[in-house]
């Protein structure tokens, strides 16, 4: 035993670091996800979405066409019957998530390999962090590669090459979308912890997602008006009433991950929610600069990656605190 | 550094009101085998994940190599192996990528995955299904490869709990000679088990497991000696009525009990008394037909001591 061991026994702490192997959990994570054939599965229903959107974005985008902002377009346009390739995303995208991780932590219990893994020389906070960031970084790269793909065939259809204010938008795009896929990825994962049973951790997953898409914004035009005032009088309450739906409506990670796609994909759109026709008097049609846009996003962001880490906070401590009997 | 590899005090885990562990103290020495015996329940497994350190004690203290399971689990994982009973595995990797993932969350260098993956591989006979997917392999082709997972780091203490159950007699046996040989090199091996016949053989000392405390502990002749009073049974199988001999063996010296069943005299003394038996039996007028000494098994053991304590408890 070396003697700085002995030393933080005696301090109650610890010893080593609670990453040891996380590179290891890591690499076998990864590998998984993309050797497996779930992850073939979601690869192909993503990139036939976004060849069937792209193709329609692309009859109606012709360059010269007096636009702006071309290869932004390529992500909203919509053509009958397709919507447009971001609301594919804000629908697939959780599932791609749920679907890599609802089983991450049940799967090795029934396995029976949770224990055996946990008698080896690791934390539990690597195993947990290996498998959340392993299933992040698969959906980092299927996305990454699907955006090189629309800026691939943009090239070669539009024959005028990306702005740098395309692409960095495009970018923040991107993060956004990770983001919005570790939410759901982080929720698939505690999911995984107190179930035994993934088909349960898998619906309970799908529920919550099934919840947000459909129901929560009825849910908040139920919710809301009996939280406000009885009956609206002043301009001071219409806003006021206005602002608690949009809070209400902003607990749904989608309704964020729409908010980031607005902003960050129609530059013209300078104000989120709830406005007043006066205050849109004066203001000017012209699209707003990068840095500006992601100042009107900044909370919608960081309100996403700050969800994720408190979902995945709670499953680090459910997970700690778990029996391990198997 | 003492002798001892593994030793707690007062080593309880409670469960709400249930104690599921109560006030074990378990000493192992350095390249013994020790079984933990006992029924379903008794709390073999439990001890065994808290000297590891996967679950936390209510109560007491473990040492296991030097290290605290709680504070120092690294250290201590690195050189314990553990073999959980129904081992399970990555079923649609092949036996390689499976040790190849346990090789290097030990930290074991790159260079030497290679080499110890197939030393460990090898050292449990597997080297011909290597690349075969786990998924295709046998209970007992599992059961060994969990062996090799645990060779792996070379360990200086193997743990394992049930390591024979569900094996078949010839699989179980198997089994056995590689933890025989394993002792053999000098690794100390703790084992828990409910096949009593299985665990004599190779264990050099048991611990009697009941309701989360350890009743009996030694070697297999203490236990007899101790539980059973004689360590020598004695059968001796006559022509014609057994039951008229009996006074006449009770006679003779060193026996502590005569019991006649099924015809069957059942001798229990403190030596090996045959000749004098036999001797007796052919003088009361009996004709023998048989005669042997039973080495004292812990099926036995258990079974007496358990129904002494059912007695107690009733009285």
């Amino acid at each position: 035993m070396k003697p700085s061991t002995r030393r933080m026994a005696a301090r109650g702490e610890r010893e080593g670091s609670p990453w040891t192997g996380l590179g290891a959990v890591l690499t076998k994570e990864m590998a998984d996800h993309l050797t497996g054939v779930r992850m073939l599965i979601l690869e192909l229903l993503v990139l036939l979405t976004a060849v069937g959107t792209l193709y329609t974005a692309l009859q109606t985008i012709r360059p010269g066409s007096n636009n702006e902002f071309l290869y932004l377009r390529l992500f909203t346009t919509a053509q009958e019957p397709l919507p447009a390739f971001v609301f594919f995303l804000a629908i697939l995208v959780p599932l791609i998530a749920i679907a890599l991780s609802f089983d991450s932590i049940n799967g090795e219990f029934n396995r029976r390999t949770l224990s055996r893994i946990l008698a080896q020389p690791v934390y539990r906070d690597a195993l947990l962090m290996g498998k959340f960031l392993g299933g992040l970084f698969t959906l980092t790269m299927v996305f990454s590669a699907i955006w090189l793909l629309i800026f691939g065939v943009g090239i070669l259809r539009l024959g005028v090459p990306p702005t740098t204010e395309e692409t960095g938008r495009a970018l923040w795009f991107l993060l956004g979308t990770i983001f919005y896929g570790g939410i759901w990825m982080a929720l698939a994962l505690l999911f995984s912890t107190v179930f035994r049973s993934p088909a349960t951790a898998a619906l309970a997953s799908i529920a919550v997602w099934a919840f947000f898409i459909f129901f929560w914004n009825i849910v908040v035009g139920v919710v809301a008006p009996l939280l406000g005032p009885q009956q609206i009088t002043t301009l001071e309450q219409l806003v006021a009433a206005g602002q608690l739906q949009m809070i209400l409506t902003r607990i749904s990670p989608i309704t964020l991950y729409a908010d980031i796609a607005t902003i960050m994909l129609q530059p013209t759109e300078r104000f989120l929610g709830f406005v007043l026709p006066v205050q849109l008097d004066r203001a000017i049609q012209a699209p707003l600069p990068l840095a500006q846009s992601l100042l009107v996003i900044w909370p919608q962001l960081t309100g996403l990656i700050a969800a994720t880490i408190l979902l995945f906070a709670l499953t680090y401590v459910l997970f700690q605190r778990q029996e391990i009997r198997a | 550094m003492n002798d001892l590899v593994l030793e707690t005090k007062g080593l309880t885990k409670r469960y709400g009101d249930f104690t599921a562990v109560d006030h074990l103290d378990l000493s192992v020495r350095r390249g013994e085998v020790f079984g933990l015996l006992g029924p379903n329940g008794a709390g073999k497994t439990t001890t065994i994940l808290m000297l590891l350190g996967l679950t936390e004690p209510s109560e007491g203290k473990v040492n296991v190599l030097g290290f605290d399971p709680a504070r120092q689990p690294l250290s201590l994982k690195k050189r314990v192996g553990y073999m959980p009973d129904q081992v399970g595995f990555y079923d649609d990797l092949t036996a390689r990528e499976n040790l190849f993932y346990i090789a290097k969350l030990n930290g074991i260098p790159r260079d030497q995955i290679k080499r110890r993956v197939e030393e460990a591989i090898e050292r449990v006979r597997l080297t011909d299904v290597i690349d075969k997917r786990v998924g295709a392999f046998s209970r007992g082709m599992r059961q060994r490869l969990g062996l090799a997972d645990v060779l792996i780091k070379n360990p200086q203490l193997i743990i394992m709990d049930e390591p024979t159950q569900g094996l078949d007699p010839e699989l179980a046996h198997e089994f056995l000679s590689l933890i025989h040989s394993l002792k053999e090199e000098g690794t100390t091996i703790l084992l828990s088990s409910h096949l009593l016949h299985q665990v004599q053989a190779i264990c050099d000392r048991v611990g009697l497991f009941s309701r989360g405390r350890m009743v009996l502990q030694g070697t297999v002749p203490e236990l007899a000696r101790k539980v059973l009073g004689g360590a020598y049974r004695i059968q001796i199988e006559t022509e014609g009525s057994a039951a008229k001999f009996r006074k006449a063996l009770e006679g003779l010296r060193d026996v502590n009990a005569v019991t006649v069943n099924d015809g069957r005299i059942i001798l229990e003394a403190q030596k090996d008394i045959r000749a004098d038996a036999a001797e007796a039996v052919v003088r009361a007028g009996g004709r023998l037909r048989g005669l042997s000494v039973e080495s004292q098994s812990l099926d036995d053991i258990y079974t007496r001591y358990f129904e002494e304590a059912k007695h107690e408890t009733v009285n």
